[in-house]
Order: C-alpha cells, then structure tokens, then sequence
C-alpha cells in the first residue's frame, strides 16, 4: 500500500511542478469530503494540491425554501414527516424539525419504504416523504410513488428535493472565475447514472473526470489520475471505480426515475436556480406531490444571518473563512445545513480539521 | 401470572398488587438477605469503609438485542462505572420505572436476566424502588442502577497520574454495542451478525490492577464511544493523545454498517470494554493480562500519551498515514442520507 501512496504523491507533485502552480480539484460527492478527512488525507497531499469540496452533500445543497416549507408542514397538526436523520437538525424558519418535534409529527426514516410503511401504520394522518438527495435515492422514492400508486394508499405525498449532480458542475464550470482543474466524481452516483454521464464536462469544459470509490487508496489514486492527466494536458474521463461503477449505469435504476420524475429546474443553495437540475413527479403522480398537496409554492430562499455555506459548496471559500465557523456556528448549534450534515464540508472541517477542542 | 398479563397502574400503587408485584416477581430472582428484610434502607457491612458509588439509568430500544438486554445492561454498566474506577462491586440498587401495560413475560425475561448478571458477578441487589407509569409516559421500561464497590488498596487510579510515554490499552473491538442497537432499532440487513459486547468487564480490570500503579488510570468508554473517552482523558490530564488507526481492533461487519449510515466507529457505544492509561514499562504485561481474559482476547495498545503543543488533542495516524483530530463527539449520530 505504502508503495501505491508514493507512486500516487509523485504523479501528484509532478502535476504541480508541470503546471507550476496551485493544482485545484474538486470532491464533488460530501462522502468523498468525510472520507477525505477521515483519514487525514489533506496531510498527506503535495502542498500545491488544493481540495475543494462541492455542491455533493444533498441536505447542503437543499434550497433553504425547500426547508421552510418542510418546517410548515411540521406545524399543521394533520401532517406526520417522514425524514432521513441528516435533515432534522437543519435551522429554518422557526427552529428546525428537531426543536419542532413532539410525539406525531416527525419520525426519522432510513428509506422511502419506512416511510410507505409509516402511511399504512397511520391512516389518519398525511405521510410527507422529505425526499431530498441525488440520483442514488430518487430511485427509491420512485418506488415508494409506484407502491403507493398500486396499493391506493392515499395518505402518502413526497416532497421532491431530488436533484441531478452533472448540471450543478456546469454552472461551476460556468462561472468565469472559477479555479477547478478537474474533479473526482462521485462513486455511488455513478453507480446508477454510468461513468458516461460525465463525459460532457470533459468535452465541454476540458476538465478530467476521474470516478473514485470511498476507501483512501481509491481516493489518491483518483486524485493522482487526475494529475497524470493534467500533466499530460490531456483531460479524459476515467473510472477507477471499477469493480461497481459501469459506462452505462444501472439502467433498471434510471428507468424507474424516467417512469416517476420529470427532469426540471431546481433551487440550489449557493448556485440558485439551475437549469434541468431537479426531478420533479410526473403528472400522473401528481396526487403524491406534496407541493401540490400542500399548495406550496417554490422560490429561491436566501442564506441565514450570515452563513456563508453557498460559497463553501461551490469551492469558492473554505468553512474557516466563514466568519461564524466554529464560533457561533458549530454542530450543536448550526447556522447552516453545511455544519448539519454529517457530509457537509463545514461539519468536517469542524470535526477533523480543527486543532481547537470544542 | 398467566401468558399476555399486563402491568396495570395499580402495581406501582403501594397496595396489594404492587405488594404482590415485589414478593412473587421481583425478589425471588435476587434472593439475598439484605434484601429480604424489605426495609426501607439496605444494611451493608463492608470489606472496607472507603468505597467508590456509583449511578446510571438505562433507556435503551430494543429492549432485547444480540447479545444481551435491558436488565443485562444495567447491571453490567454500574459494575463497570465501579471497576474502572478501583473498586470492587459490592452491592447494587435497581429501580423500575415500567410504563402502563408492559408485558409480564417481558418483565419475567429481563428481571432473570438481573438476576443471573448479579450472581455471575458476585453482587446482590440490596434494594430498590418500583413506579408504574400512565401508558406513553415512559417507553415500555427504564432501569436505574446505583452501585457501591469497595475500593482496592494500594491502587490510586487518577488522570493526574498520567504522564507523556504512557500507552494506551483497549481492551477489544469497539462499536459493537452502538452498532448492534442501531442496526436492529433501524432493521439493517447486517443486524443478525451483530452483537453487543455487553458484559462485565470488573474481573478483567481486577486482574489488570494486579499490576498495582502501572495502571494509571482507567474507563469503560460507553457513550460517545473510544473518541469521547480518550478526549476526556486529554481534558483532564491536559495531556494529548496519538493513536494509531491501524491498531484500533473493529469488527469487520461493524465498519460495514457504520460506513453505511456513515458514522464513525470511533464515536459508536461500547458495553463490555476499558480503556486503561499504563506506564510504558508495563505495557506489554498488561496487553498479555488482557488476552488472557476471555473479554480481552483482541486487546490493543492503540497509542500513547504526549505532550501537548498547544492545546490537548486526540490525533489519529491514519492508515495512509495521515492524521486527523478526533474530536469529542457531539450527541447523536445521524444516519445520513446516501
Ligand atoms: S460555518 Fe456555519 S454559517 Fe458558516 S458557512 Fe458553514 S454552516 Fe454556514
């Protein structure tokens, strides 16, 4: 191993020393960012090399509109919201559903399934899915739709937050002043969408693509491909993620998307309205769209007193500049979803980056 | 009691049903003769009268999980609390706090269960306190335990004693409590080859003070997990601590179902492990006391104490060979999204 880790700090030094500058990558997927730091990556890495987390965490990404709405919902006595752990802890309007919490009205789930499960347990009440998350959860919620649709089960609606990951690296990319050299893409995306899905950054903004697994050896070799290429002024898409990601991806997976979600424009946190960048149900599912259900209406929501996670997620600052981190924004008690989430870049700076004891 | 009998309000009621519910099924499990006079205060004649006490209550969901129970638990806890600290558990309280139409059978299992964990241990239970309450008052059932142990001579267990060089032992995997718990609360597919570690860890830190001052300071590190514990010890010996991951024993199906809902096992609950701080002198020796103890089999020396640069820290060298902070662990994980 420790063989690998040297060849990998070369082919990354060399990359610096070719271009002769700072060599700035990005880790768009927030698992990539925990890992990262867990395992003391940054440490390790060729001074010139520069890790950006991206717009990859979905509970930072989520627009802070999207989570007003979900905090309403949680306040009218009819409603029960079915949750993934990350979001509870996200400070909206009022509080955050963990401080709106009392017996029925929140309930943490760890699929689309528990919460179907929750609709037929609890007949009286509405079920509100909060179904953020990137394409590796849509599918799951699509199927929770299906069910929901074939079993009649009346009393089930999804708040659709799902977005896509390769039109947020456009507007990255977009941005005149942007400083990303190339990114590491996302495993477990790239699992359902194919390693093919981002053959369009490469063509388009001749950036190397390089997608990794989350282990620390998949990681540096991923960062180290990237560096080849960039030594070699070569962009390519690469998948070193072998054994589980395929050029095509999991076709079953994106079909039973197709089948539920219309792809449409979304509110992002920091990067704003996005083109084609959300998934949104179908029509025919209309009955289990909770924004219709619920006559809720999207906007763009600005950031909170200050936070700064819109700049953190696009790689244009790092958590520490925030002026908040770590003073009045810390795990216990978040300003942001950034330092919420347990992938939010700000949340791991805190955690693995910070010498100061909380 | 016939087969899907209820507690009703009325056993916590201080007349005959709860009268009944103490004679017929809470003391014949714990038969000791301090307890049988059912005074209002328990009688101790102790080994020594300088004693280390001791208390904790249990909440945990399931009430049954791999590896061991609600009962199990609370004996084994406050036990613990007590050995790592230089004692040796003398004598325990148990008070039930059981919500309104809780099985019997139920009540039966984990009450065997105190009863057994008391006995394997050598404790009695010496009194103790029954409340029922309105059903969705509490969950099902919560244990409290207070314990007294009688504190060894000769040993002086303290994080002022800890010095730079001193190494650190754990005592076997770490997480497979926490893990245990989440996975089966949250029905994981990993969960059937999980288990609790549940279990007394007091003859295996007898054995270890056998080596009397080497051993500098001792805990079993439940909540938060090995992270919290070793930050406490950097806190309150204003020492740092390097660890080195390489060494940390984890079960391989346990770094499987963190990974999954994203935790970190260095966070997650232990229940049957200690974490010991010992001269480096003696190290090895109490690595070998460890493994020759059924619960020590995979004990560790995972790092060492040294001095602090600028402000106490946990560092952790990586696999890679990198290195992290390990921070104090804030509440509770979340299980994240993807
Ligand atoms: S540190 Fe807190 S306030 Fe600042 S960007 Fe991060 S989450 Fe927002």
């Amino acid at each position: 191993m420790l063989e690998r880790i040297y060849r990998a700090q070369t082919a990354m030094s060399s990359a610096c020393q070719t271009l002769g500058r700072q060599v700035n990558i990005m880790e768009v997927c927030g698992t990539h960012t925990v890992s990262i730091f867990r395992c003391g990556l940054r440490s390790t890495l060729p001074e010139k090399i520069k890790l950006l987390s991206g717009p990859g965490c979905p509970v930072c990404v989520t627009d802070q509109s999207y989570i007003d709405a979900v905090l309403a919902l949680a306040e009218r006595d009819d409603c029960l919201i079915a949750t993934y752990g990350d979001m509870i802890r996200v400070p909206g309007k009022g509080g955050s559903l963990e401080t709106k919490k009392t017996n029925n009205n929140v309930k943490i789930v760890l699929s689309s399934e528990d919460a179907l499960q929750l609709a037929k347990d609890n007949p009286g009440k509405e079920i509100v899915f909060v179904a953020v998350g990137f394409e590796t959860t849509a599918p799951a919620t699509a199927i929770a739709v299906k069910e929901a649709a074939a079993q009649g089960i009346d009393n089930f609606s999804i708040l659709s937050g799902h977005k896509v990951v390769v039109p947020a690296m456009r507007i990255l990319l977009s941005e005149k002043n942007n400083k990303i050299d190339g990114f590491l893409c996302p495993g477990h995306v790239s699992v359902i969408i194919g390693y093919g899905a981002f053959a369009e950054i490469v063509e388009d903004f001749n950036r190397p693509c390089v997608v990794a697994g989350f282990e620390p050896m998949q990681i540096i070799e991923g960062l180290a491909e990237i560096c080849r290429q960039l030594n070699a002024g070569k962009p390519e898409l690469k998948s070193i993620y072998t054994a589980v990601v395929t050029e095509k991806g999991n076709p079953a997976a994106q079909k039973i998307i197709d089948e539920c979600f219309d792809v449409a424009d979304g509110y992002w946190r920091g990067l704003g309205k996005i083109e084609k960048s959300a998934l949104k149900l179908k029509d025919k599912y209309s009955r289990f769209d909770a924004f219709k259900r619920f006559n809720i209406v999207e906007t763009q929501g600005g950031e909170r007193d200050g936070c700064r996670c819109g700049e953190v997620l696009c790689g244009l600052i790092e958590p520490q500049q925030c002026q908040l981190f770590a003073k009045s924004c810390t795990p216990r008690a978040p300003v942001g979803p950034c330092m919420v989430s347990s992938e939010g870049p700000c949340a791991a700076w805190f955690k693995y980056g910070r010498k100061k004891q909380a | 009691m016939k087969k899907g009998d209820k507690i009703l309000l009325a056993h916590g009621g201080g007349g005959q049903l709860s009268d009944e519910l103490i004679r017929h099924h809470i003391l014949p499990g714990f038969k000791n003769d301090v307890l049988a006079e059912l005074s209002d205060s328990a009688k101790l004649n102790l080994a020594s009268s300088s004693i280390c006490f001791t208390t904790d209550s249990y909440v945990v969901k399931p009430l049954f999980f791999n590896g061991g129970d609600i009962g199990k638990l609370a004996v084994c806890g406050t036990i613990n609390d007590l050995a790592v600290a230089g004692s040796v558990p003398a004598a325990l309280s148990l008070s039930l706090i059981i919500e309104e139409g809780f099985e019997f059978e139920l009540l039966e299992k984990i009450l065997t269960s105190i009863g057994e964990t008391a006995r394997q241990n050598d404790v009695d239970i010496v009194t103790g306190d029954t409340k029922t309450v309105e059903a969705g008052a509490a969950d099902k059932i919560f244990i409290n335990t207070a314990g007294i142990g009688t504190r060894l001579t000769g040993i002086d267990l303290g994080p002022n004693r800890i010095e730079a060089g001193d190494k650190i032992i754990i005592s076997g995997t770490i997480g497979d409590h926490g893990m245990t718990i989440i996975s089966q609360r949250e029905g994981i597919k990993f969960q059937s080859k999980l288990k609790s570690d549940c279990a007394s860890i007091a003859k295996l830190s007898r054995q270890l003070l056998g080596k009397g001052q080497s051993v500098k300071f001792m805990r079993d590190p439940t909540r938060g997990g090995l992270a919290a514990t070793l930050n406490e010890i950097c806190r309150a010996s204003a020492f740092s601590i390097e660890i080195d991951e390489t060494e940390i024993p984890i079960n391989p199906t346990v770094q499987a179902a963190a990974d999954m809902l994203g935790f970190d096992v260095l966070n997650i609950a232990n229940e049957g492990k200690l974490v010991a701080v010992v001269s480096a002198e003696s190290a090895d020796d109490c690595l070998n006391i460890c493994r020759g103890n059924g619960l020590g089999k995979e004990a560790s020396i995972i790092g060492e104490v040294v001095q602090t640069c600028d402000v106490p820290v946990v560092e952790m060298i990586t696999k890679i060979g990198g290195r992290r902070i390990v921070q104090m662990p804030y509440g509770r994980e979340l299980p994240r999204i993807c």
